[in-house]
């Protein structure tokens, strides 16, 4: 048996970049050569209720989903998402919650989903320049600069 | 998508954009379908690729264009939810028995555990019951190679093949190796006359069904000695036979079993799977929705175990499958629930909703965004049934209830949804009118905003927003005989359309109202599509 995956969800509003976050941390997953799965469901979702992504990343992954009570972390958007989600959470497991951002020093608040991705890397593996690249992929230049201000002032928390 | 495009060896797909690179490689002449969660992306990736990819009015015209494109030799692609193969089951099961030159892959995309769906059906049973060959990945890079083998088996047997993928297939994302399976290349496209193939009239069908029946078996002897199905050798205790997303559960939550991953689940390999149950002390079969394979084994004399009951309702996952290999039936712990969806602030839908409860309406709704408004603060609509069932629906209630109740039934239905079934409603409407008359309230909000904006033939612009021939929904009401037909922005002045709707409602004639207003988050779009076409016509 290869060791066993990572487990990340992450959960938010509709609009809140939940979805966006997720194809952040897939794609650094991913371009670091590991095996990677991601999974959410669209559709009403979408009309401002509740969202989460799953991410799961390792030697091997066979299910997209993190199974409830096994996710290694949990990054949480809206407050008022914490509780609904707590429980996919494993003992141990860790609260990644947007308290710990500070809003005002964000330059663009709509950034807060990259700045929570930016305290997550610090318990990641992989190389900030990979979280760099990805971030520039996944998002529009005009935002690159915001955006990367966010992930610093999340990861150097 | 950008990386979709770059990539030519690996890439982080959804199954719906690995089906659409499949479909580019495969050389797919067309690609057509109604956009429904969760098929919508494949289309629409098939033309961000460069595929020629168009939204038809609905899923059976869809499939009849595919059935078109597979008679003129090419290789055709038709997407759709799963109750759009209901709407698109009449060419289905027919086309079924005809000799096709090209290629006619049908996508059912199912929706267990109804993330965004009114039912749950399983249509693994359209396979066996229209004696269709049918496919099932597990994951994308399984969704990108089963496209093509469904073209390579679509063209070797002349057949209609169905791709049945389910929700965590079509969104997940997993990563996706391109150019893992050859096929031939395309014919190209011709005709030859070939009447007793072609015409299904019933000299001609006769033999067809023949034919049919004998291709499938001809299918299975294949699938039962080569096939699409992988063994996964482990304890001789334990054999799971399972198929689709189902697999990657058991992978996880059984990693000692003995596997046997169906990738054609019809016609099914009965002798393999016989083989297999044989080899281990237990055999279970783990599949999500209907108790579909364990039915067929059983049939065939087959010792396999099933799920309980409990665990047709929604999807499986991990511990749902270490809960049926544990054959537990205890009540599962159910999650706190989330914030509902709710019609965005400013949605034009949502003064209708308001008058329409002010005015004690009997709401006959349809599906879409506007589906909301059967939830608070509204609570104005009565009934959903499938696309299009406003319309009837309606005019069933206003002939069997009292007078002075059945002059409140209003039925609402939305732009897209009018075009893909409403307009048979409506001729339904002027043909048997019933007494008090009727009011058809048609949101045209100008997109098909629930599975993401796309466009209709009542917007006047293709699959990739280029002008073309529109549907004028005023000018079709008027040119059926309705003499009451208005068209209203409800949002500015809501105290207009309560009056308008309430003059409707005593008149005991027919009315069509459209109330007309962008969606909020398709207007920005919208303006700027237009603004394009205005500058190439000057």
């Amino acid at each position: 048996m290869s060791s066993k995956p990572t487990n990340v969800v992450i959960a938010g509003l509709g609009g809140q970049g939940v979805i966006k976050a997720s194809d952040i941390l897939a794609d650094v997953a991913f371009s670091s050569g590991v095996d990677v799965k991601k999974s959410e469901l669209h559709g009403m979702s979408q009309r401002g209720g509740s969202v989460s992504s799953d991410v799961r990343f390792g030697e091997r992954v066979f299910s997209p989903m993190v199974a409830e009570g096994e996710a290694d972390f949990l990054m949480v958007i809206a407050p008022d998402q914490i509780v609904v989600n707590q429980s996919a959470l494993r003992p141990g497991g860790v609260l990644i919650d947007p308290s710990r951002i500070d809003e005002s020093a964000l330059s663009n608040k709509k950034s807060i989903n990259v700045a929570l991705l930016g305290v997550l890397s610090r318990h990641l593996q992989f190389p900030v320049e990979a979280w760099i690249a990805a971030l520039q992929r996944n998002l529009p230049e005009k935002l690159h600069e915001a955006n990367l201000q966010s992930f610093h002032l999340g990861r150097d928390l | 998508m950008q990386s979709l495009q770059q990539q030519d060896v690996s890439a982080l797909l959804s199954g719906d954009e690995a089906v659409a690179m499949a479909a580019l490689d495969a050389g797919v002449k067309l690609g057509t379908g109604y956009p429904g969660t969760p098929s919508t992306e494949i289309l629409e990736t098939f033309a961000t690729l460069g595929g020629h990819a168009q939204w038809a009015p609905n899923e059976k015209v869809a499939l009849e264009v595919g059935v078109g494109v597979a008679f003129a030799g090419a290789r055709a692609l038709v997407t759709m939810k799963h109750v759009g193969l209901n709407v698109a089951a009449d060419p289905l099961f027919t086309v079924a028995q005809i000799r096709l030159d090209g290629a006619l892959v049908i996508v059912s995309a199912d929706d267990p555990g109804m993330a965004s769906s009114q039912n749950e059906q399983d249509n693994r049973r359209y396979a066996l019951a229209a004696c269709v060959p049918m496919l099932e990945p597990s994951d994308s890079q399984e969704a990108y190679e089963f496209m093509l083998r469904a073209i390579e088996i679509s063209e070797r047997w002349q057949v209609p093949v169905l791709l049945r993928m389910t929700t965590r297939v079509c969104h997940s994302k997993t990563i996706v190796r391109r150019g893992t399976v050859q096929i031939p290349v395309p014919h190209t496209p011709h005709f030859e006359h070939d009447f007793p193939s072609r015409v299904m009239i019933p000299a001609y069908a006769k033999p067809a069904h023949r034919r049919m029946r004998k291709n499938i078996a001809d299918i299975a002897a294949w699938n039962d000695a080569e096939g699409l199905n992988q063994l996964i050798p482990g304890s001789s205790s334990l054999g799971i036979i399972t198929s689709g997303a189902a697999f990657q559960y058991v992978r996880e939550a059984a990693p000692e079993a003995s596997v046997l991953k169906l990738g054609v689940t019809y016609p099914l390999p009965l002798e393999k799977m016989r083989a297999f149950a044989d080899s281990v002390d237990l055999c279970v079969v783990i599949e999500e929705g209907d108790p579909y394979l364990v039915e067929a084994a059983r049939t065939a004399g087959i010792a396999v175990e099933g799920k309980q009951e409990m665990y047709r309702f929604g999807e499986l996952n991990v511990p749902r499958v270490r809960r049926i290999l544990n054959d537990d039936a205890t009540p599962e712990a159910k999650p706190l629930p989330g914030k509902p969806p709710a019609l965005c602030p400013g949605c034009p839908h949502r003064s209708v909703y308001n008058i329409l409860k002010e005015l004690n309406c009997i709401v006959a709704g349809d599906i879409g965004c506007y589906s909301l408004g059967v939830l608070p603060p509204f609570e104005a609509m009565d009934s959903l049934v499938c696309m299009g069932a406003a319309i009837g629906v309606g005019l069933g209630l206003r002939h069997s209830l009292p007078p002075e109740e059945a002059k409140r039934v209003v039925s609402v239905i939305g732009d897209s949804t009018f075009v893909h079934s409403g307009i048979t409603g409506l001729v339904e409407m002027v043909y048997n009118p019933p007494p008090t008359g009727h009011v058809l309230v048609i949101l045209d909000n100008g997109t098909t905003a629930m599975t993401g904006m796309q466009e209709h033939p009542g917007t006047g612009r293709t699959l990739d927003h280029a002008k073309t021939g529109k549907v004028i929904f005023e000018d079709l009401a008027r040119s059926m005989g309705i003499k009451n037909v208005h068209v209203i922005d409800p949002a500015p002045a809501p105290e207009k359309f309560q009056q308008l709707i309430q003059d409707c409602l005593e008149l005991p004639e027919l009315s069509v109202v459209i109330a007309r207003r962008d969606c909020l988050l398709a207007a920005r779009s919208i303006r700027e599509f237009e603004r394009c076409h205005e500058q190439q016509t000057d």
